[in-house]
């Protein structure tokens, strides 16, 4: 299956520009289906983004993000042709890794 | 005295014979659907002197120039990515019987939106892109697909995304049925219905650009070039059929059943007189 991640780090030479769209039912737990069944919680709990073994962003999201998230951040440093891995864990276990080039 | 209150009685008969038997003036012209594309896309031109015309497609974003920059921008990680992907895996995955969508479209299905929906001369009625393709799946002996979204829209999705830039191209061929489904559904456009009591028009050929609640209305012309849709509204990709239905639920109306002849033909007047823009979808709305 296609990754759940799409990434793009562009480096402006100072500081990198990260944007990443991920791919998550992000449910709340809240809402019924048609049969009127509670559809259970099913959100990401952990994204990070590491760069040369350290994590530059680390967020705990919870069930009030919304449906397929997008995240926007720099952080400083960051080489072109250098990696960025990504990585999510959502409270059901699963996950999802990706590893970008900085471009 | 009598005579002469004959006489005029009976002139004034006269006169109502000859305004009946006179060509109705008002309501009942010949359709001219050449002079209804020029005027629609005049009418929008007029009321937008700043718009390019190719930029109507781009709905609400061409209307206001704050959502124009937050569209840019969203642009360069579309929320439709997604949906695209599975659009193509999807279309280029096999049948049970070993066949493809690609062989039920002409150029293997690439780069074909623009040409749908169009008029079936056999069936007598208008065929949309979404309607061909459950055909193609039924001819198959797949089940057809929900008409709303999930993959009806990733389908669509990926075949809109291979005529990117290709100008719309709807023919009404020279049969009394086509020009009755164009004429049936630019009545349907303009009738208005639902407890609000709203037409098509009421919002997108009358108010596009104003705010509809924290909305900003698309205008009509070049709307469907930019289907299907990611709508943040509705955390997901919808369909042409996706958005007729709720359009007629938002007006308090009850929608008809998606791909109703009804719903056919709008498509088909609306695309009609948006010939000549360029197809942008799959797009992404508020």
């Amino acid at each position: 299956m296609a990754s759940t991640i799409r990434v793009r780090a562009t480096s402006t030479g100072e500081t990198t520009e990260v944007q990443a769209l991920i791919q998550h039912p992000m449910d709340t737990g809240l809402v019924k289906d048609p049969k009127g069944e509670l559809i259970p919680a099913h959100f990401i709990q952990q994204l990070t983004f590491e760069y040369d073994g350290k994590n530059v962003f680390a967020a705990d999201w919870g069930p009030a993000v919304s449906k397929d998230p997008y995240v926007k951040f720099s952080f400083k440093g960051g080489k072109k042709g250098d990696d960025l891995k990504v990585a999510w864990i959502d409270n059901k276990g699963a996950s999802d890794t990706t590893t970008a080039k900085i471009q | 005295m009598r005579a002469a209150i004959h006489s005029t009685s009976g002139a004034l008969a006269l006169a109502v014979l000859l305004l009946t038997a006179m060509p109705p003036v008002i309501g009942a012209e010949t359709p001219n659907p050449v002079a209804d594309a020029q005027a629609f896309r005049k009418f929008f031109t007029d009321k937008f002197p700043k718009v390019k015309l190719e930029d109507f497609v781009n709905g609400p974003y061409s209307m206001n120039e704050d959502m124009h920059r937050q569209w840019q921008e969203k642009e360069q990680f579309p929320p439709y990515d997604f949906s695209l992907e599975a659009g193509k895996e999807m279309f280029a995955k096999r049948f049970k019987n070993g066949k493809s969508y690609a062989d039920c479209f002409p150029n293997q299905g690439i780069g074909i939106r623009q040409n749908y929906p169009q008029f079936d001369e056999k069936e007598g009625k208008v065929v949309t892109l979404e309607l061909a393709l459950n055909r193609c799946r039924e001819a198959n002996g797949e089940a057809p697909f929900s008409y709303v979204k999930d993959e009806m829209a990733a389908l669509t999705a990926y075949m809109a995304f291979t005529s990117r830039g290709k100008p719309f191209d709807i023919k009404i061929p020279n049969d009394a049925r086509a020009l009755e489904a164009y004429e049936n559904g630019k009545r349907y456009f303009y009738t208005r219905r639902g407890q609000l009591n709203f037409s098509c028009a009421s919002c997108h050929v009358q108010n596009p650009g104003e705010r509809i609640r924290a909305e900003v209305l698309a205008p009509a012309i070049g709307i469907l070039n930019a289907m299907p849709i990611y709508r943040s509204e509705w955390g997901g990709m919808g369909t042409i059929s996706r958005r007729f239905t709720t359009c007629n639920s938002q007006i308090r109306g009850v929608p008809l059943d998606p791909q109703s002849d009804e719903y056919r033909d709008v498509e088909y007047f609306l695309s009609y007189v948006s010939n000549g823009l360029p197809i942008s979808g799959p797009g992404a709305r508020p």
